[in-house]
């Protein structure tokens, strides 16, 4: 027991000693995830009820609700992927998917 | 402590590379949400290990690592047990695992965490397969669901996490979805202020493994709740409640014909799965 306890201790001696910062990553990054999008979601503002469950549903939380403007709802484009669920829960209806090349 | 190299509105980043439409992604900013700065998270390997970054890049503002997938709980349980030890009770100790690394890899550890009674919160966020490998069956994975290793769908029913950890006499425990995100943010609470082990077991659409379009994720999960596939209760010191009781249920075709995991799923099939949920939602209706 002893001697495979040495036998261990033996290589272990030998490697060179290092300091580490941690198991954990520490640089809080983001992909732009908007390069992934081939629709883009349109909202059609002056139907828009600004009543936020676009806001509560989006999973990549992209979507800012601003009650004072006439644009009131703001998407983060860079990081936006395009997958639809605002248009699908909207209660109103006024978010529609539309091509990312097609316009502008 | 962390070197911000892009702005975000929460505790997640926004641009983390899930597939468009994950339901993980907005049940992990849900969850961070109600839980706060103050907390630690343990990930094992999975999908859910996109959030913890890789190298030294991380897309969370909160301590954490990417353990094994076998002992997540166990590695949870020994970092709440040091911060007692340095006197530190505040802290939250989270461990957001997934189906098979709840259910099949890491259930011992699950197991013996819940009977220490170790101060943990435990999320499972069940997509119902193996998603980050390429869909494998788990078995988690529903019966009649088609994935790569149960190409002809799978034949027997899926394990119910719920009734093994009730079967510990846990403090807490609940399901929840993300069709109902006020209901699942009252159970995340609930589970924080619980002086012991508690059990969240999410339900989470997966567009990429279920075969269903990425915008349908929450329609999908609505579904799941309507009909039954997944039913929302929670079990509190001794006592089980369902949280969401329709008159009567949907069939469960219903829920069945939106994905493509079912195509191939057969009429005798789905009359025995409706049975199965008739009489586990009469059992736990008996129950509550």
């Amino acid at each position: 027991m002893l001697r495979m306890q040495m036998q261990q201790e033996k290589h272990m001696k030998k490697q060179k000693k290092y300091r580490v910062l941690g198991p954990m990553a520490s640089v809080f990054e983001s992909m732009k995830t908007g390069s992934w999008r081939l629709e883009r979601p349109k909202v059609e503002f002056s139907q828009c009820s600004k009543c936020g469950t676009c806001e509560r549903y989006c999973p990549a939380n992209v979507i800012t609700i601003h009650k004072e403007k006439e644009e009131c709802v703001q998407f983060i484009w860079d990081y936006c992927k395009g997958c639809g669920i605002c248009a699908n829960v909207c209660p109103k209806d006024c978010i529609s998917m539309v091509d990312e090349r097609g316009e502008e | 402590m962390f070197d911000i190299k892009s702005e975000a509105k929460g505790l997640v980043s926004h641009g983390v590379s899930a597939c468009a439409g994950c339901g993980l992604e907005l049940i992990i900013r849900n969850v961070l949400e109600i839980l706060g700065e103050d907390t630690l998270i343990v990930i094992p390997p999975g999908c859910s290990a996109l959030f913890c970054g890789y190298g030294n890049e991380t897309a969370l503002k909160i301590g954490g690592f990417q353990g094994n997938l076998e002992n997540t709980a166990a590695y949870a349980a020994g970092i709440k047990a040091g911060l007692e030890m340095q006197g530190n009770n505040h802290t939250t100790v989270l461990a957001f695992a997934g189906d098979g690394a709840t259910l099949d890899i890491g259930i011992q550890s699950l197991s013996g965490m819940i009977e220490r009674g170790d101060k943990v919160l435990y999320i499972c966020y069940d997509n119902e397969a193996y998603m980050n490998t390429g869909i494998q069956g788990s078995s988690s994975t529903p019966q009649g669901a088609s994935t790569t290793t149960t190409p002809g769908g799978k034949v027997t029913p899926r394990k119910d996490l719920m009734q093994i950890v009730i079967a510990h006499r846990i403090p807490y425990a609940a399901t929840a979805s993300p069709a109902n995100l006020a209901d699942l943010k009252r159970k995340v609470k609930k589970a924080k202020e619980t002086d012991g082990p508690a059990v969240l077991h999410i339900h989470t659409p997966c567009p990429t493994g279920w075969a269903f379009h990425p915008s349908k994720t929450i329609k999908i999960s609505k579904a799941a709740v309507d009909t039954g596939a997944w039913m929302l209760y929670e079990y509190d010191n001794g006592t089980l409640k369902v949280n969401y009781k329709p008159k009567s249920l949907k069939p469960v075709g219903e829920y069945f014909k939106l994905q493509g995991r079912f195509k191939n799923i057969s009429q005798e099939e789905v009359s025995i799965i409706q049975e199965n949920i008739n009489s586990r939602f009469n059992e736990l209706l008996l129950g509550s």
